[in-house]
Formats: structure tokens, C-alpha cells, sequence
């Protein structure tokens, strides 16, 4: 993946540019050490890291308005990160990059439950905020699956999803209120407490532009009772088609089940290897689960059960209780991890109709095929959100690049379907280049036009998310201006 | 008068054109400060261009009238779920609403406060900008961060940043079947105090309104929607949250329907003498703010999150509030005051700028419904 060359000229700036962060931040929270810096040469996309100028952790609003204020005047590039859990390269920071880390800010400053909203530092993770307001059985619903890690800003910056959001929806379905410090430092409030923040929908914007717009270090986030309790069924099936339509049968019967996850067979015979779960040996194996009083569950189960055996199930295996409702999840949850023990892999995040499940399944099995390299499938089916994982060994040479080419055709597969490059984890470095793929240069140049109502100098994560063709003049011509 | 037919015969319209445009769906909604300009309607674009109820997915040309997309998702057992308000009977406007116009006033009911609002089940746009370019954003899947969401921006913009041209919506299934709880004589504290104790429940309520002026005194509502079993369930454990009181529970769907209808089209005030008010706040501010008001009567939805007002002809209504945590539309006003009064809640330096910017990227020549937000 290429990343711009780094200006020499900030590069030759480094000590003059770090005297300055420390002026206005405390001694400990600046780090420019190269030793140091190489915590941040990375985010969850491991493959691709280089060291930044420097690393600032602000520790309050005005702190990092601070901080931008300064990188402004001087013309320094700012990459913006939660908790580096990206997978799309979204915190990759560029050597004369100054990554501006938001770990430090984790307060939770208001709960209102009878509003039923949250108030907290950005830099909070996700699971902490359900944490915060568990004692009074609430729950805050977007549930990325590094949620015991990933920050708050982080969710907002990527609009991060989960396996529940058939039922609950994203980050930006959740997302009521934010404090925005802009590249110049300007500090705005955007939305709060009620319900349609007023004038254009810039909270919608903000959610899911990748750290480009500004930086969110407050957020009024919705919460939510619990439910009564949850319950899950397993469903096995011969074929991926028929899978697939007991998917869109149950969606039309009036159902909506909090998850539906799918796996394929390869990923099920892994998962099976490594967690034994005691998963049938199938092609297609549906995790459907409901939520509400017992007798709710019963009821929405009871139809979703006969819906699958119109189906021809191999195996159909209602969870009774909770014990029986973790081993059916087990495998699922143990999914990455099974395929993390048996080989390195890169997880796509393509979306399609789900009318189209079967189609795309069948052509990725072709492709990987002509690849040479194994593709598990794990994913949210309601939704149509697709986790193909490749499989490949990095120390073999060539093999990340075939790795790379082959996921390529699949996000191309996905666009070509009526689908999108990405579901949940963002555009980042790694499907940068593809968005033409997606998207007309017209319809990309608009985004661009969004940034420099922002931005425009383009300084913030300024080399992510547009083809660098794309971007190239406009981020020249702030680098220039200097 | 123009009525283009095809997105393309929009598109030149506007690239050849030399003044501005005053554009709109069916013209139902008439909300904004006036607008000087060649009227252009969109009603023209219409059909469903697909629709696989199996995937919850909904594309359809943006003149499509909103009754002609209820019947078809009928069809199949389905609906909008953010249950749009038809502006008709409190605007005293005639003509036929249409999904663009919906989509453009990010028009949103009831279910709001559980479901969300228009613009979180918008799954795309297509729309023409101001200088006639024809552009796309998001698509026809549930999950999509694919660039930024200007789906969303799109969204609630009244037609200033482009004419929308198609909208991908997600629907969801109709519920078997509905209920309407409703508790009698509570002042307007013990309501939101009510309503937030309901919606901080489990049992998933999908409405909650409160109308201190109701013919036979003060009434608060809460609905709850889906199969049999689970609304009986549901409704004999609200009544057990509000033991102590008296709760009436009305299971016929036919008037659990009407009476949400009526919610959602603020009845009460259809008809009635005086300005028209819509607040959206902070639930718990909402006795204090509805105190300040004056208004002669109120309409209260959203738990308290949403309220209209009634107000004598020319109030200020802005001056009587204060600063508070949310903002006031003035939604029906004479030409005279919605000139001289912003209709829209005016947003800080700041926040202007970046609008400001917006509209000058999305429509430079400032032909797209120019002023209205003004």
C-alpha cells in the first residue's frame, strides 16, 4: 500500500515542532522518542506501520484544541486515534504525522437515565460505557466485536457497527450529541440531549469520516434498557442458498431478530477444530437469536423454528438456557481466533443485498480457487455485512500481495452485486484505491468538497479514505502554502 | 411551472439555468422562509425502482407519493417504520406528499423516539446539485461507511444542497398488532416522569404523548406493537410499573392507529387560531420549557422530547425560551413573520460557517430553494 512521501521539510522541523506541543501540553504527554513513537507505528491492520513525528495524548477539550491550533499554524499532518483497534489502517500514522491520541480522556461526565442518554470522554471504550450504566440494567447498543478495546471516538470515526445493529442500528443511530475540535481549533457543539440536532445533519457527517472532519472528544450517546433476556437458535443447513433463504424468509415473516450470523463450512470446520463446540458438520450454519420476557422468546423462536424446517435443516437446536445459549454462541465468538491459530489472515468487511448471498458466496469460492488461498465466511446476515477471511502465510513471499489482490476482487464482487466496499471498519488505507470501484469521480470529489469545508488545508489523517491521485492536489497545495 | 420527468431532464434544467429554483415534492410542507424562485416540483420522478421485502430494501424515484410506497410495503406486510407526518391538515395544504419531500424534511413520527428518524433509515441518495451534476451517495445495504455519509447530510436539508432525484430506504416489518396504554390527569411533570418510566423499561414502547388539553382532560399514551402474546405480556407489565393508577388499554388496531395518526399530525392543532411551534428538547426540560411557552394548547410527543405549541399569531416564541438544550421551528407562520423571524433555530458562529460552506460546495450559484433556511 502506498502512502505519500513525507514532507522533509516538517521532517527537519521535528524539534522545533515538539518544543512547541510541549508548551502547551504537560511533559508526559508528549512522546517523540523513536523508541517510544513505535507503540503508534500501527493500528489493528499490522501489516503496514511507520513510526510518526511525535505523539500527543491531551488530557481535556481545550488541550487538544490546543494542539491543533498548533499543528495548523505550522502545517504538521494530525492522525487522529482512539484506541488503534482499526483494521482498515484508519490510525496509520506518516513520518511527518503527529498522532493525537485520545486515551487519556475516559471520564463518563453525566448519566441521565431518565433521558436516557450518556455523556462521555472520547476516548472511553465501548464495552465501559455499558459498563458505566449496567448497574441500572441499561446497556449502550452498538457492539463492535473489539469492543472491550476500541474507544468511543473510534466508533464515531469508522461509525462503527456489530452483530446486534439488525435490531439496534450503528454508531450514528446512537450517536445524539458531540463536542468537535476542528483542525484550526475551533471548539463547536453539535446536537445534545434531544432528539435532531438542528440544521444541516452534521452529526451524521461527522459519524463515519474517518478522523477527517475533526476531532470528537465528547459524545452524548443513547442508551437503552436491557432486555428481559436473549436466547439463541442454531440452525444447519446442505447448501448456502437454502441458508440464505431461510434468512430472507424469516425477515419477511414479521421477525427481527437482534443477530443473525452465518458461517460457511470451511469456517465451520475450523471453528470446530479449535473451539469444539459441537457444530454439526454442514455447509451453512445460521446463529438466529431473539430477545424479550420468556415467553416472548418462545413465542418469536417457535415461528423462526418453523420457518427452518420448511427449510430441511440438518440440525435445528433451540438454546433452553443460558449454558446451552454459550455453547451455541461459542464457536461464533471463537471464529477469528480459530482462524488466527491455524494461519495469518486479512478480514474483509464487504456488504451486499441479501438476495445476493449465495451468488457471491459461490463466486468467492471460485476465486479463491484461482487464488490458491483458503476464504472462510463469518458474517451478519441480516444485514448482509460479509467477514470473508483470506488465509495466508506472511512469511511466505508474494503471498500478502495475492492476499491483497484477492480480496480486491471480492469488495469488487460485493460493489458489483449492489453492494459497498465496506460495512463497518472503514475505508482507511486499505480501500483507499478501490473507491472508484464504487463511486463516480464526481460523487467522490463532493466528499472531497466536505473536507475542505472542514479542513481546508487537508491536515487531518489527510493521505486515508480518497485514491492519493485524488487527493493529491489538494493535499500538495496545503503542504505548499507553508 | 417545471416538472422534469427523467433525472437527466432535471439535470440539464438546472446546469442550463440562470436564476434561482424554488423546488419541492407534492408541496405539502411549506415550512421555511419563502422562497423566490422558478418553481420546480419533482413529482414527476416517480415509481418504486426495487423492492426485495426479504432484504428490508426500498429504492424508489424521489416524486413517488408517500400513499402509493404504504400500499406496496402493505402488500408485503411492511411499512416505514419512522412513521412520516403528513403536514396537510396542520399546514392547511393540499396536494400529495411525496417521499422526497419526506426524506427532504427528514419527517419523522411517533416511533421516532424508539425506531429513529427518516434519516436513520436512509440507505442512499441520488440527487442532482446546483451546478446540475448528477451524484450518488451510500446504496441499498444496511451497513455501508464506504466515504463519508452524505446520505444523512442529504437528509433534512429542505432541497438546499440538491434536488433529490431517488432515496433507498430500509423498511421493516408491520407488528401483528398494537396497543395504546393510556393514563388520565397527569399534570405535565408527572407525564414526562410517567413516559420516562416507561420508555426506561423493557417492554419496548414505541410511542409516548402526552396531551395536557385533551377533550376529556389530560391524557398520556404509551404504544406498544408486535405479536399477540407479546403485547398482552408487555401491556400487563406496564400496568404493573404503574400500579396505583389507572391505565386503559385499548387493543383494537383500528384505534390505536387513529389515535397515533392524530399524534403525528397534530391534530388538535389542525384548524385552530395562532402559530404552530415544534420544539425539540431535552425530555426532562420539557415541563419548565412548555411553562415558559404560553401556549394555548400543547401537543407533547417523543416523552416529552418533542413538543408543538400553539401560540398566539407573531410570538417570539425563541425569546420566551431561553437557551436551552435543543431548538424551535416556527412551523406555520404567516409569510410576513416567517420573513421577518428565523424559522429555523439560528445556529452559533461557528456551525453557520460550516453550513455556509456546505451550501457554497453543494450549490455555488445559490440556486437551490435559496433562503429558506435563512
Amino acid at each position: 500500500m502506498e502512502m505519500p512521501v513525507p514532507n522533509a521539510d516538517i521532517l527537519s522541523r521535528k524539534d522545533r515542532i515538539v518544543a512547541l506541543l510541549r508548551s502547551v501540553l504537560p511533559a508526559d504527554a508528549v512522546i517523540s522518542e523513536e523508541a517510544e513513537t513505535r507503540a503508534y507505528e500501527c493500528d489493528a491492520l499490522t501489516a503496514y506501520k511507520c513510526p510518526p513525528l511525535a505523539v500527543v495524548l491531551p488530557a481535556s477539550t481545550q488541550e487538544v484544541a490546543d494542539v491543533l491550533k498548533l499543528c495548523h499554524a505550522e502545517g504538521v499532518p494530525v492522525v487522529p486515534r482512539g484506541s488503534g483497534t482499526s483494521l482498515a489502517g484508519g490510525a496509520l500514522p506518516t513520518a511527518d504525522s503527529v498522532i493525537l491520541g485520545v486515551a487519556r480522556m475516559n471520564e463518563v461526565l453525566d448519566t441521565d437515565y431518565d433521558n436516557r442518554v450518556i455523556r462521555v470522554q472520547t476516548g472511553r471504550t465501548n464495552l465501559s460505557v455499558t459498563g458505566a450504566v449496567e448497574e441500572r440494567d441499561f446497556f449502550y447498543a452498538p457492539d463492535p466485536s473489539s469492543q472491550l478495546a476500541c474507544a468511543i471516538a473510534g466508533n464515531i470515526a469508522m461509525n462503527s457497527g456489530g452483530a446486534h445493529c439488525l435490531k439496534y442500528g450503528v454508531t450514528t443511530n446512537n450517536l445524539m450529541g458531540v463536542t468537535l475540535v476542528q483542525m484550526d481549533g475551533t471548539i463547536v457543539e453539535i446536537g445534545g440531549a434531544h432528539l435532531d440536532a438542528a440544521g444541516y445533519d452534521l452529526l451524521g457527517l461527522i459519524c463515519g469520516s474517518e478522523g477527517q472532519l475533526g476531532v470528537v472528544t465528547e459524545a452524548t450517546l443513547r442508551i437503552l434498557r436491557k432486555p428481559e433476556g436473549a436466547r439463541p437458535v442454531l440452525i444447519g443447513f446442505n447448501s448456502n442458498e437454502v441458508a440464505g433463504a431461510c434468512v430472507s424468509d424469516i425477515i419477511k415473516a414479521g421477525i427481527l431478530p437482534v443477530a443473525i450470523e452465518f458461517m460457511d463450512a470451511p469456517c465451520i470446520r475450523a471453528t470446530e477444530d479449535f473451539a469444539k463446540a459441537g457444530y454439526p458438520d454442514c455447509e451453512a450454519l445460521l446463529i438466529v437469536e431473539v430477545e424479550g420476557s420468556p415467553a416472548e422468546i418462545d413465542e418469536q423462536l417457535a415461528v423462526i423454528t418453523r420457518i427452518a424446517r420448511n427449510h430441511d435443516p440438518v440440525e435445528l437446536r433451540e438454546a433452553k438456557d443460558a449454558d446451552e445459549a454459550a455453547r451455541i454462541w461459542l464457536g461464533r465468538k471463537s471464529a477469528f481466533g480459530a482462524m488466527g491459530s491455524i494461519n495469518d489472515y486479512m478480514c474483509l468487511d464487504g456488504t451486499i443485498p441479501v438476495s445476493e448471498l449465495p451468488y457471491v458466496l459461490r463466486r468467492i469460492s471460485e476465486m479463491s480457487k484461482e487464488f490458491g488461498l483458503d476464504v472462510a465466511n463469518v458474517f451478519h446476515a441480516g444485514d448482509g455485512n460479509m467477514h470473508p477471511l483470506i488465509l495466508f502465510d506472511a512469511n511466505k513471499p508474494g503471498d500478502l500481495e495475492t492476499c491483497e489482490a484477492l480480496g480486491a476482487e471480492i469488495l469488487k464482487l460485493c460493489v458489483e452485486v449492489g453492494g459497498c466496499l465496506t460495512g463497518e471498519h472503514g475505508v482507511g488505507i486499505e480501500k483507499r484505491d478501490l473507491m472508484y470501484d464504487q463511486y463516480a469521480a464526481g460523487d467522490l470529489e463532493i466528499q472531497m468538497a466536505v473536507k475542505d469545508v472542514f479542513d481546508p488545508k487537508w491536515l487531518l489523517n489527510p493521505a486515508k479514505v480518497f485514491p492519493l491521485a485524488a487527493s493529491q492536489d489538494r493535499r500538495s497545495v496545503a503542504l505548499a502554502a507553508e | 411551472m417545471s416538472r422534469p420527468e427523467t433525472e437527466a431532464a432535471l439535470a440539464e434544467m438546472i446546469a442550463g439555468a440562470n436564476a434561482p429554483f424554488h423546488i419541492r415534492g407534492g408541496g405539502t410542507r411549506g415550512i421555511g422562509a419563502p422562497v423566490a424562485g422558478a418553481l420546480l416540483e419533482t413529482s414527476a420522478l416517480r415509481g418504486v425502482t426495487l423492492y426485495e421485502p426479504g432484504a428490508l430494501t426500498l429504492v424508489v424515484k424521489a416524486g413517488t407519493p408517500v400513499a402509493e410506497i404504504e400500499e406496496t410495503l402493505a402488500a408485503e406486510g411492511q411499512r416505514l417504520a419512522f412513521e412520516p407526518m403528513d403536514h396537510r391538515g396542520l399546514l392547511g395544504t393540499e396536494g400529495t406528499p411525496t417521499i422526497g419531500g419526506v426524506v427532504a424534511a427528514n419527517a419523522s413520527g411517533p416511533r421516532r423516539i424508539q425506531a429513529g428518524a427518516c434519516r436513520d433509515f436512509m440507505l442512499g441518495v441520488r440527487f442532482v446539485d446546483g451546478m446540475g451534476q448528477i451524484l450518488k451517495n451510500g446504496g441499498r445495504v444496511m451497513k455501508n461507511v464506504t466515504g463519508y455519509d452524505l446520505v444523512k447530510l442529504m437528509t433534512g436539508s429542505w432541497g438546499t444542497l440538491g434536488v433529490l432525484t431517488e432515496v433507498s430506504l430500509k423498511v421493516l416489518p408491520k407488528p401483528e398488532t398494537m396497543a395504546t396504554l393510556r393514563l388520565r390527569g397527569l399534570a405535565t411533570g408527572d407525564a414526562v416522569t410517567a413516559m420516562a418510566r416507561a420508555l426506561g423499561s423493557p417492554y419496548e414502547i414505541t410511542g409516548a404523548a402526552h396531551l395536557p388539553s385533551a377533550p376529556e382532560g389530560a391524557e398520556t399514551l404509551l404504544r406498544i406493537e408486535g405479536f399477540e402474546q407479546s403485547v398482552t405480556y408487555r401491556a400487563d407489565a406496564l400496568r404493573g410499573l404503574f400500579a396505583g393508577m389507572e391505565v386503559e388499554v385499548d387493543r383494537d388496531p383500528d384505534t390505536v392507529a387513529q389515535t397515533w395518526a392524530e399524534i403525528r399530525d397534530v391534530a388538535p392543532m389542525q384548524g385552530a387560531t395562532g402559530d404552530v411551534w415544534r420544539i425539540s428538547c431535552k425530555p426532562s426540560d420539557a415541563p419548565a420549557l412548555t411553562h415558559a411557552m404560553g401556549a394555548s394548547d400543547l401537543v407533547m410527543d417523543w416523552g416529552g422530547g418533542l413538543v408543538w405549541a400553539l401560540v398566539e399569531e407573531g410570538t417570539d416564541l425563541r425569546s420566551r425560551l431561553g437557551t436551552f438544550d435543543g431548538h424551535a421551528t416556527l412551523v406555520r407562520g404567516s409569510e410576513a413573520l416567517r420573513r421577518s423571524l428565523p424559522v429555523f433555530q439560528p445556529e452559533p458562529a461557528p456551525l453557520a460557517t460550516l453550513s455556509a460552506g456546505l451550501r457554497a460546495r453543494f450549490d455555488p450559484r445559490g440556486f437551490l430553494n435559496p433562503g429558506l433556511l435563512a
